[in-house]
């Protein structure tokens, strides 16, 4: 069986198929937040050192990875709009960025609020939370640039350039811990090493990071939908939608 | 099961300020993001609505 994927290229075909994912993914985020809250608050034992405030981390670094992930996201499929000039490319980038922009705010807010209690200290400028701040002000650079530029075509290939150069800021985040000394701890979680941490800790962890991606697949696929529709609202196909404009 | 009573579940050990304070910005983040999204929806479904009545009455 081949799949034709020029098809969904097209807005069009895209509209259709996100609606029906939607639900889906709705779901499977609210599921997967409920297990991952119940674990993280009655599953998981007190930490030995940090004793109940390291409960923070169930959302703290669940929203630090989806900020650096969509960030990728969001510039591949700028880039790929700005190489091939794919209409629908540049829109998943455009619909990226305020989800990305909104768990960079709580990584770094939620950051703020374990610091204090633990470093004694809401904010430092060390090198992580430095370059995770500076990851903020890309995307709200990004999202404040197209919505500039009254072209979106225009506005498209402006915020493909923001997107592109800004990627150099994310392994910088990424090894910021290695490269730098930090106070900021290092990495809980690595490929190469058995995980630092108790199981049902990190199993909290894991779940609430899949909530987090189910959640932003929906999000991203509605607001995907609403730009499709604004964009395309004087075409023949948006004006005979009847009632399936959610 | 790591709290006896609800008041230790919501004192999390004397750290329930930044607990609560994480997940009740948190939650109030995801909350405004999903209200944002659907103020833009219903502002789109108005402007349809008005130009769906205009579209049919050109084709007649």
């Amino acid at each position: 069986m081949s799949i034709n994927w020029y098809k969904y290229a097209s807005p069009a075909s895209f509209y259709f198929l996100a609606g029906k994912m939607i639900p889906y993914f709705s779901i499977a985020a609210i599921a997967l937040l409920i297990v991952g809250l119940y674990i993280g608050f009655f599953v998981a034992p007190t930490d030995f050192q940090q004793g109940e405030a390291y409960r923070i981390i169930f959302i703290h670094v669940p929203a630090a990875w989806m900020s650096m992930f969509l960030y990728v996201v969001m510039a591949f499929w700028a880039g790929v709009g700005l190489a091939f000039n794919t209409r629908l490319s540049s829109m998943m980038a455009t619909a990226i960025a305020p989800t990305g922009a909104m768990f960079t705010f709580i990584a770094l807010w939620t950051g703020a609020w374990w610091g204090k209690p633990m470093w004694g200290t809401w904010w430092v400028w060390d090198a992580r939370l430095t370059s995770e701040l500076i990851l903020f002000f890309l995307y709200i650079g990004f999202m404040s640039l197209q919505a500039a530029i009254d072209d979106p075509r225009r506005a498209d290939k402006a915020g493909a350039i923001i997107a592109l150069v800004g990627v150099v800021n994310i392994p910088i985040i990424y090894f910021s811990v290695q490269w730098w000394n930090t106070l900021h701890q290092g990495a809980s979680v690595s490929i190469a090493q058995s995980p630092k941490m108790a199981t049902a800790m990190l199993a909290g962890m894991l779940v609430m990071a899949l909530a987090a991606w189910m959640y932003s697949i929906a999000m991203i696929l509605m607001r995907a939908r609403t730009i499709i529709l604004e964009r395309e609202r004087h075409t023949a196909w948006v004006a005979e939608l009847k009632g399936m404009t959610r | 099961m790591n709290w006896n009573s609800w008041s230790e579940f919501f004192s999390m050990g004397g750290y329930g300020f930044y607990v609560w304070g994480s997940y009740l910005v948190s939650f109030m983040c995801i909350a405004g993001e999903i209200w944002i999204l659907l103020n833009r929806q219903r502002t789109l479904q108005q402007y349809l609505g008005q130009r769906r009545i205009k579209y049919e009455r050109e084709k007649e």
